[in-house]
């Protein structure tokens, strides 16, 4: 059935990258009345099933706000719980048939990494470098991230660039900017996808989201579904010729 | 031979077949989803002389002090239509709006400040106003006309300036934490020209629910509404995107 769906959706044109604002946890975990961490447990099972819809249709780029600089703010028990799951989960996609290895997927782990404990970090650098050889499907986990933070670190890394090749003529241009953005590794989302029906990007891929189509379902993330990955992808469809027009103005 | 070529003509014609069934799906699928939208957008225009006719009474009262700064990105091929805009900024006027940003990409709106300014009674331009001003309660209309070039041309321009006082600074080591903060950027933006605050609500007169550049820097914790093309705005549904703002609740992260 859902083969059947998808060849009907490949009719039109398939988002190259899909990103999402995984949004709703802790409300999920507060209507089922199940600890925090729960929630975010349940989260996880809808991350994997919406991976593996989205690649399955033919999407080679998909980024998840898996935790920004903000939610440090947060109970540091909560921070914690948080951070001991991203840690369980970064090590089972070191795992054989993990996702990365069912798929094909190269996974980046994008954002400022070092605010982040030593385990997390290890493990989300030892996860780069077992996928850096897969090329069918590429997974960008936004982690520590923020797009302003993303904004500091690139001017910095323009003007160190920039200090070892001093010349009068040299200005620092667009393309420097966006060579050093965190989200560098990837072409810039087609549709993101925020759950709980919240209408703010919370400084996520704000530079990446010029031609992109925001799309607000109500329900939680651990309640996104196949229905809402296909509604999104007939979103983008919709407004394809409208943003391949304002891309060939650029 | 022979039987094999017509085999293999066999499944190509069978695969074009299920092809062109396939196609005939997805064009169906996309002409239901367009007569849903028609039927939703017809249910919003009824709702929009509800609210603008004072029937549906829980719009009536607006906490329009939540809003400080409203942003409103309109499809720069409608944006020609400076009658339609200057409409559009009377109703935010009478419900009490003081501080917005007029954005379009190709900064069509720019051009066409001086006599949008003109066109409305009681409007300045945001950058004639001091800090005392800001400060103050809005007596006036004020308004910030932005483009494409304040978004991601803003941040080169800013960058280019911290890196002239980075070069002063020289090389010393802790410098590039120190030097390189949100503050500072924030500040470069500012010196740059790139003045305008964070708008609480951005409100989208476009065929699609995207951004179309507004300023990067400024959109961290925007509401993004989608209003629909600006020549089908309405004031029942303005009104409605300003109130369902108004009851939003955030975290900011937390």
């Amino acid at each position: 059935m859902r083969s059947c769906l998808f060849k009907v959706l490949c009719m039109g044109p398939i988002p190259t990258h899909f990103s999402f604002i995984m949004d709703g946890n802790r409300r999920y975990a507060k209507k089922m009345d199940m600890g925090e961490g729960a929630g975010h447990r349940a989260g996880f099972f809808a991350l994997v099933s919406v991976l593996k819809y989205c690649y399955e249709v033919g999407v080679k780029y998909i980024s998840v706000y898996a935790f920004s600089i903000d939610n440090f703010k947060r109970r540091p028990e909560e921070v914690k719980t948080i951070m001991d799951l991203i840690l369980e989960k970064t090590e089972g996609l070191l795992e054989e048939g993990s996702i990365a290895d069912q798929y094909g997927v190269r996974v980046y782990f994008v954002g400022n990494l070092k605010l982040l404990s030593e385990q997390v970090r290890i493990a989300a650098e030892k996860v780069m470098e077992a996928t850096a050889h897969n090329t069918r499907c590429v997974l960008l986990i936004c982690i520590a991230y923020t797009s302003c933070d993303e904004i500091v670190n690139s001017v910095r890394e323009c003007c160190k660039d920039k200090m070892e090749v001093v010349n009068e003529h040299s200005a620092i241009q667009l393309v420097d900017i966006e060579k050093h953005m965190y989200m560098g590794v990837a072409p810039d989302p087609d549709i993101l996808l925020r759950s709980s029906g919240e209408k703010r990007l919370s400084n996520y891929q704000l530079w990446q989201t010029t031609h992109c189509t925001l799309y607000s379902p109500t329900a939680l993330w651990p309640e996104i579904s196949l229905l809402h990955v296909v509604w999104g992808i007939l979103k983008f469809q919709r407004s394809y010729a409208y943003f391949e027009k304002k891309k060939k103005m650029l | 031979m022979d039987s094999k070529q017509k085999v293999r003509g066999f499944s190509c014609s069978i695969h074009q077949i299920g092809n062109l069934g396939l196609q005939l799906l997805w064009s169906l699928v996309h002409l239901l989803i367009s007569i849903g939208y028609f039927v939703v957008a017809a249910a919003a225009a009824v709702e929009s002389y509800l609210i603008s006719s004072g029937l549906l009474t829980r719009y009536k009262v607006l906490n329009i002090s939540k809003l400080k700064y409203l942003a409103i990105v309109i499809e720069s091929d409608d944006a020609v239509q400076t009658s339609k805009v200057v409409q559009l900024l009377r109703w935010l006027e009478v419900m009490g709006v003081k501080r917005m940003c007029l954005y379009d990409a190709q900064g069509v709106l720019k051009k066409s400040k001086a006599s949008i300014v003109k066109m409305l009674d009681n409007a300045v331009l945001f950058e004639e106003l001091d800090e005392k001003d800001l400060l103050e309660k809005p007596k006036c209309m004020a308004l910030e006309f932005a483009s494409m070039s304040d978004g991601k041309e803003g941040v080169v321009k800013a960058a280019n300036l911290l890196f002239a006082k980075y070069m002063e600074l020289g090389n010393r080591d802790g410098l590039d934490d120190e030097f390189f903060t949100e503050a500072q950027v924030g500040e470069a933006l500012r010196a740059v020209g790139c003045k305008g605050p964070e708008p609480d609500l951005l409100l989208v007169y476009a065929p699609v629910r995207c951004h179309l550049g507004f300023p990067a820097w400024r959109t961290r914790y925007t509401e993004i509404v989608h209003m629909g093309s600006l020549k089908s705005m309405r004031l029942g549904s303005l009104t409605k995107a300003i109130y369902k703002f108004t009851r939003v609740r955030q975290n900011y992260g937390k």
